[in-house]
């Protein structure tokens, strides 16, 4: 019995013995000591004494980091970037054409609707004759544009009033009944009356859908700095005689990085679907005004006839590749911009 | 208990009052051709008369007031577009069963697919399952419903082989409005339930139930889901509210003689009163749901203390 025990206890001592070792070696290695010198005294060096430690971390740095290990969020951003950078050159390259040009030919004078893809319209005309392909590229312009606006509106509204909502204590309960009363009302009600009321253009549009996108952003916000506007950095920062405005754009707001950057990103996305629907109800853009939403609704009108199903197809794809590297890249980015996560 | 209720329904009844005069002032603004059937034929002195019969030229209060006494009546004007001088309650009655019973079939069918696939998600993450249900739930939330609801509608109905239109005698054609309705309240329903349930299974008492030896499905049905099932009925009533506005799109789509079809087709006539009345409703219903959801969540789950809650969600 008892040998059983000793042969026992010896395996386990010697497997010990060599995690041990092979710890050692890892360690040695690393520091470039060997055991000897680890082990020895230090001898006192005033040099070495005086050496302070500082940490080299960067926010933005940890950041970036943790967005590169995320691969497909890299590929999204470089999808993401080319079709922003192509939108915006495509009219001045050679060989374009105009988008609200009704192609007609030079000969006969007859238009040239509804012609499928070939060498001369890339991706065919559609049913008066205008060249698809200049469109398609114009209205992913004109729906860049209205996503950037409503983003940008969003996210400084949102700001401003998320700050004054949550650092302001007077203004917490009059805010927080307003809140109550907006957050009730659809945002889809909103959107329809807005452009039902006013005329057709992309103004109204990024009007409309900047009217409720703010009030969550404000909510979000309103609650965070509720949670570190007490912390004792904060009123370390305060008893210092730091300004307050300072103190919210230094201390307060890098905390919010990840999620304003995430509403924004999502905002595109939703701004697009928002075009579509308004587009579809007949309240979208004026027609000389190309966008995504406008051309996958004039493709629907033809969608159920094969021949010409290509124009609701080629928008369809572009709007999804959009939206859909949007809406991964803004996610990812927030991710890695969250401090949480930085390692 | 009951102070809390009276305070939540007195807040929605406030935020409903608003919206009502929101909204009416905001039609005062509309131009005028939308209150009469054939307004390019009419003289100057005819409009005015119109205007007067109709109390368009009182102070703006004054008519407010009396839509307000009116809509206590159940009074909600006449159409001028769509359907010439019949009262508008008349309208919606026709048009509201429908619509009811389709936005019940689609949440019936969310439920029967979201729930266990944010169980089964939650059951094996980082699997397969859980792989192509976050595919599922990323498209589903990226690509904007109204593009997916059209492909649906066209590779659907050459699928099925049916017609493009709804028929409501032809049980194949309600299977498509129905089921894109569902699509987003699935992935909804299970990112939701997926994260509530990740979060719930690192919890203490989770912990014991695997120590006394509780095997992995009944600690993942019995214990996890009920608890990650609680923040879940919230949701409920407001997914009929967005069924309703998602069904906007997609019965006029499809031609649904329903009231989201309806909306459509009376901004395109310019019928001021009838998008008035529709638009009411929605804001009715939607606060009505956000209301129920919030009083749900206090009588299903105790540890939530009354009146502490501000905001809603």
């Amino acid at each position: 019995m008892s040998s059983l025990t000793d042969r026992y206890m010896r395996k386990v001592e010697k497997s010990a013995e060599q995690k041990l070792q092979e710890k050692m070696d890892a360690l040695s290695q690393r520091t470039g000591m060997s055991e000897s010198d680890m082990f020895s005294f230090a001898d006192y060096d005033e040099a070495e004494a005086e050496k302070t430690g500082y940490s080299n971390y960067s926010y933005w740095r940890s950041t970036l980091n943790m967005f590169m290990k995320n691969k497909g969020a890299v590929v999204m951003l470089v999808v993401m970037l080319a079709i922003i950078v192509f939108a915006v050159i495509q009219p001045y390259l050679p060989g374009q054409m105009d988008p609200n040009l009704c192609n007609m030919d030079p000969l006969t004078y007859i238009t040239d609707r509804n012609i499928p893809p070939n060498e001369k319209y890339w991706l065919g005309t559609n049913v008066i004759g205008q060249d698809l392909w200049a469109r398609i590229w114009a209205g992913t312009r004109n729906s860049l544009i209205i996503g950037f606006s409503v983003a940008a509106v969003e996210a400084v509204v949102g700001i401003i009033v998320g700050v004054l909502w949550g650092y302001v204590r007077k203004l917490d309960f009059l805010f927080t009944e307003i809140y109550n009363v907006l957050d009730n009302i659809p945002n889809t009600i909103i959107l329809i009356l807005v452009a039902y009321i006013m005329t057709p253009s992309m103004g109204t549009l990024i009007l409309a859908m900047s009217l409720t996108r703010w009030i969550g952003m404000a909510r979000f916000i309103r609650n965070q700095i509720l949670i570190i506007r007490d912390r004792d950095y904060n009123l370390a920062s305060r008893c210092l005689g730091t300004p307050t405005w300072r103190l919210i754009v230094k201390n307060l707001l890098p905390y919010l990085v990840s999620v304003i950057m995430l509403r924004m990103a999502l905002a595109i996305p939703s701004a697009i679907g928002s075009e579509v629907f308004i587009t579809y109800i007949g309240l979208g853009l004026p027609l000389e005004t190309p966008g995504l939403g406008q051309l996958i609704d004039d493709g629907r009108k033809v969608m159920m006839n094969a021949a010409q199903r290509y124009q609701l197809i080629y928008p369809t794809i572009l709007l999804s590749i959009v939206t859909i590297s949007f809406y991964i890249v803004g996610n990812a980015f927030s991710d890695a911009a969250d401090p949480k996560n930085h390692r | 208990m009951i102070k809390y209720l009276a305070k939540r329904i007195g807040r929605s009844l406030i935020t409903l009052v608003i919206i009502i005069s929101v909204v009416f002032l905001l039609m005062r603004m509309m131009p005028i051709e939308g209150y009469f059937p054939n307004f390019d034929k009419m003289t100057d002195a005819q409009i005015q008369a119109g205007l007067e019969a109709q109390g368009l030229l009182d102070p703006v209060p004054v008519q407010l007031g009396r839509f307000f006494v009116n809509l206590f009546h159940g009074d909600l004007g006449v159409s001028h577009g769509y359907r010439n001088n019949v009262p508008v309650t008349e309208i919606l009655a026709d048009k509201v069963p429908i619509s009811i019973q389709m936005g019940c079939l689609s949440i019936i069918v969310s439920l029967i697919l979201g729930i266990p696939l944010g169980t089964m998600m939650a059951r094996y993450k980082g699997k397969w399952v859980d792989k192509m249900g976050t595919l599922f739930i990323v498209f589903i939330q990226a690509v904007p419903a109204a593009v997916y609801y059209l492909m649906f509608q066209l590779y659907g109905t050459l699928l099925l082989d049916i017609p493009l239109l709804f028929d409501a005698a032809n049980w194949k054609s309600w299977i498509l409005p129905v089921f894109s309705m569902a699509l987003g309240n699935i992935a909804y329903y299970a990112m939701w339930l997926r994260r509530y349930m990740v979060d719930e299974s690192n919890k203490d008492y989770v912990r014991l139930a695997r120590a006394k030896g509780a095997s992995g499905n009944t600690i993942m049905f019995r214990h996890i889901f009920r608890n990650a099932f609680v923040p879940m009925v919230q949701y409920l009533p407001s997914s009929f509210l967005n069924t309703v506005i998602g069904s906007i799109y997609i019965e006029s789509l499809y031609s649904v003689p329903g009231m989201g079809g309806l909306l459509v087709q009376v901004i395109k006539d310019n019928d001021n009163n009838m998008v008035q009345a529709i638009v009411l409703l929605y804001a009715t219903v939607g606060v009505i749901g956000l209301l129920l959801g919030d009083i749900m969540m206090t009588v299903l789950d105790p540890r939530i203390s009354f009146g502490t809650k501000e905001g809603g969600r």
